[in-house]
């Protein structure tokens, strides 16, 4: 059947690719593929390649991943509102855009607001995110992500600076609005509970590659021992 | 036995560079004439100081409205100097944009009034455009600059990594406006010199009435407008608030709006006929007659102002630099805490140390705040006619400028409790450090010490701006343009071969306020 083939055709492929950073090799002949409706967890210990192989992933796609990196790159002046508004510069035109920037426009608000409330953010919507904690910075870096509403999301560690309680709560919500997720996550739980396929990286290569309700977090334990 | 091994160290080729710098400043300074002239500069200097020390407003009328007039082409210039300088530095990658800003701001104030002024004659108009159009070119410079600089990481966290300008608004804006606004304020200053300045060609700011009370020797009177001039500079960041920007462009457009009654007959004439090469002028281009005409022309003209006027701003600018470099190292410890306000270090009272910083700092504002071009005219005045007092100005206003931001640059150095003091602890734990950051100033500040030079040609230095200036005075347009356009590009290759040498000592190129 045609729509049976064009939706087990992977969205994301990599045969026999190798990836580097700042001219080292991270991931050497890598291959892997990744079909729509997914939810993948990239586990392994730090400077495995996570981030790299993650920032390959968005190059494949450009243009229908929401993207949510570690560092999350806001501008610091500006408030909540703008940061998420970021996100859909694209849908609007120029001088849209500037008056946004000027004074918030009442339909732009309309599509920031629920979604700062989502997570949390109501409170600082008009405080410019150089005033807010890094748990809130990076709840808005999520909401840059979510407005983009993208049927991809990919994020790296995007969860990491709050607490565990919060951090299942956005993962759920990310995993609502997104149809196919991937995710490099260090909390092993949170990877388990979250994601349906987990690929555990180590010295260069994938190590691991199965559906998370096929392991258990001792299996994932080796990922992190010395190499 | 002793073994010698060559030496290997970063400071080495700084230290070579430096010595090529001085070698040849001392070998301009065997070429050029820096005699003193006057029978007895100290009669000169003392009835000066007698002025400076009794001012007297002789009218109180004219002293208000040429500082009023001084401000308002200095905002409006910078209004639209910004402006244009924001929308060319949203083109700066592309080079002929950089070309463009680069020539532009390689033609000095000074030279664009002259040339706006033979169209436009004394008007608002043309105060205007001779601040507005090289700063322009500076302006979009620094922003461009800025732009570059500003972390990626906003902009490449965004769904499409965009270089739209939807997210140029969103991104880059936002983190570059604080140095944009910081910098462009500091050109407000800039630019009241330079407003100042255009009064010594004749627009009606501080300048006019400075040159008229200083040439008959008025020198009470030329020291009232002195000080308002400094007071102008001096309280600016008492009042210019950026809240309060509306109030006074409003005020500023509404006392001088810039208009002019330009004669389209004249422009035309100017630009088709006048400022064309005189044996061009009505004859067919092609033919070989014309082009021999035109080479005699230029061939005449090369040998008689363009080479000499050239050397001549070649070897001022060289002394001057070198001037500059030492006045510079000599003056950083007025504004350097290491050695101003060190109390426990030093040993003497701690409540006053805070002050002599500040003002060991204020005597390098102070004449960082002098125009050069005045300094240079008064420096004429007691000394005569030579290189000597254009070498001085030069010296003394670039000097506190990069001694200023140097001594600013020590407070970031952490010494260890245990180091040397004075002489030593200068010579040995400041200056190689900060050495890397004095060369990037100096080269910065070499474009800008080159374009002063040909302009102090206008009181009467035989550098390009005194044959500018003469062309100007017999109306031979031609003549004029062409020595500009010499002098702009002489600029212009110094500021390449400056940024040559920024790049190969791996000098830090961000721009700082200069």
């Amino acid at each position: 059947m045609l729509s049976d083939r064009i939706s087990h055709r992977p969205l994301f492929q990599f045969s026999d690719q190798t990836l580097h950073y700042q001219g080292r090799t991270v991931l050497d002949r890598l291959s892997l593929s990744i079909v729509a409706g997914e939810r993948v967890a990239l586990v392994g210990g730090s400077g495995v390649g996570k981030s790299t192989l993650l920032k390959a992933l968005r190059e494949q796609l450009p243009d229908q991943v929401a993207w949510c990196p570690q560092q999350p790159g806001l501008v610091p002046m500006l408030s909540t509102f703008h940061n998420i508004y970021m996100g859909a510069l694209d849908n609007h035109s120029l001088l849209y855009n500037l008056a946004n920037l000027i004074k918030p426009l009442p339909a732009a608000r309309s599509a920031v607001e629920p979604i700062a409330k989502l997570l949390g953010l109501e409170q600082q919507l008009f405080s410019s995110t150089d005033k807010l904690s890094g748990g809130q910075q990076q709840r808005t870096s999520i909401g840059r992500a979510l407005i983009q509403k993208r049927a991809i999301f990919l994020g790296d560690e995007p969860v990491a600076n709050v607490d565990e309680y919060q951090g299942d709560a956005l993962l759920q919500l990310i995993c609502q609005r997104h149809q196919t997720v991937v995710l490099a996550l260090h909390d092993i739980a949170q990877a388990l509970s979250t994601c349906t396929r987990i690929i555990g990286l180590k010295d260069g290569a994938i190590v691991l590659d199965a559906p998370s309700n096929q392991l258990q977090a001792s299996d994932l334990a080796d990922l992190y021992g010395a190499s | 036995m002793s073994t010698t091994h060559p030496t290997n160290t970063s400071a080495s080729a700084l230290r070579n560079l430096s010595l090529w710098f001085a070698v040849s400043a001392l070998l301009c300074l065997f070429i050029i004439d820096i005699d003193i002239s006057t029978t007895d500069p100290w009669a000169e200097l003392g009835l000066m100081t007698a002025g400076a020390l009794s001012p007297s407003v002789w009218s109180w009328p004219t002293l208000i409205s040429s500082l009023a007039n001084t401000f308002a082409f200095a905002l409006q210039g910078v209004t639209f100097g910004a402006i244009g300088g924001f929308c060319l530095a949203l083109g700066y990658r592309f080079a002929l944009v950089r070309a463009f800003c680069a020539f532009i701001r390689s033609i000095h104030e000074l030279f664009w009034a002259l040339l706006f002024m033979q169209v436009a004659g004394l008007s608002s108009l043309t105060g205007l455009l001779a601040i507005a159009i090289p700063y322009a070119g500076t302006l979009a410079k620094i922003y461009g600059e800025l732009f570059e600089e500003v972390d990626p990481a906003a902009a490449n966290n965004l769904p499409r990594s965009g270089r739209n300008l939807s997210y140029f608004f969103y991104t880059v804006l936002p983190l570059a406006w604080r140095s944009m606004a910081s910098y462009t304020s500091y050109r407000v200053e800039c630019a009241i010199r330079s407003s100042a300045i255009l009064g010594f060609v004749g627009l009606p700011t501080l300048g006019f009435h400075l040159e008229t009370a200083l040439s008959d020797g008025n020198y009470s009177e030329a020291a009232a407008f002195f000080y308002a001039l400094l007071l102008l500079i001096g309280s600016l960041r008492l009042w210019l608030h950026l809240r309060l920007l509306p109030v006074y462009l409003i005020a500023v457009f509404y006392y001088l709006p810039p208009q002019a009654t330009i004669s389209w007959q004249l422009l035309v004439r100017f630009v088709s006929e006048d400022i064309v090469p005189t044996p061009l002028r009505g004859q067919s281009l092609y033919s070989g007659e014309t082009l021999n005409s035109v080479g005699h022309w230029f061939n005449l003209l090369w040998q008689q102002q363009i080479w000499p006027g050239l050397i001549n701003t070649l070897l001022l600018g060289q002394i001057s630099l070198v001037f500059t470099g030492l006045l510079a190292l000599a003056l950083l410890p007025l504004n350097s805490s290491l050695f101003i306000s060190r109390g426990r270090f030093m040993g003497r009272g701690r409540l006053l140390s805070g002050w002599t910083r500040g003002a060991g700092d204020s005597i390098l504002i102070l004449l960082r705040s002098l125009p050069e071009y005045l300094l240079a005219f008064v420096g004429l005045l007691i000394l005569g006619p030579s290189m000597l007092p254009a070498i001085l100005a030069l010296g003394i206003h670039n000097g506190a400028i990069i001694g200023h931001l140097l001594g600013r640059y020590t407070d970031e150095i952490n010494l260890r409790v245990d180091a040397s003091r004075g002489a030593t602890l200068y010579f040995y734990e400041v200056l190689p450090r900060i050495y890397r950051q004095f060369l990037a100033f100096l080269f910065y500040r070499w474009e800008v010490i080159l374009r002063e030079t040909a302009i102090l040609g206008i009181l009467g230095i035989a550098t390009l701006g005194f044959y500018i200036d003469s062309a100007f005075e017999t109306f031979r347009f031609d003549v004029a343009l062409s020595l500009i356009l010499v002098s702009a590009a002489l600029n212009m290759a110094v500021d390449q071969f400056a940024r040559y040498l920024r790049r190969r000592l791996q000098l830090k190129t961000t721009p700082e306020s200069l």
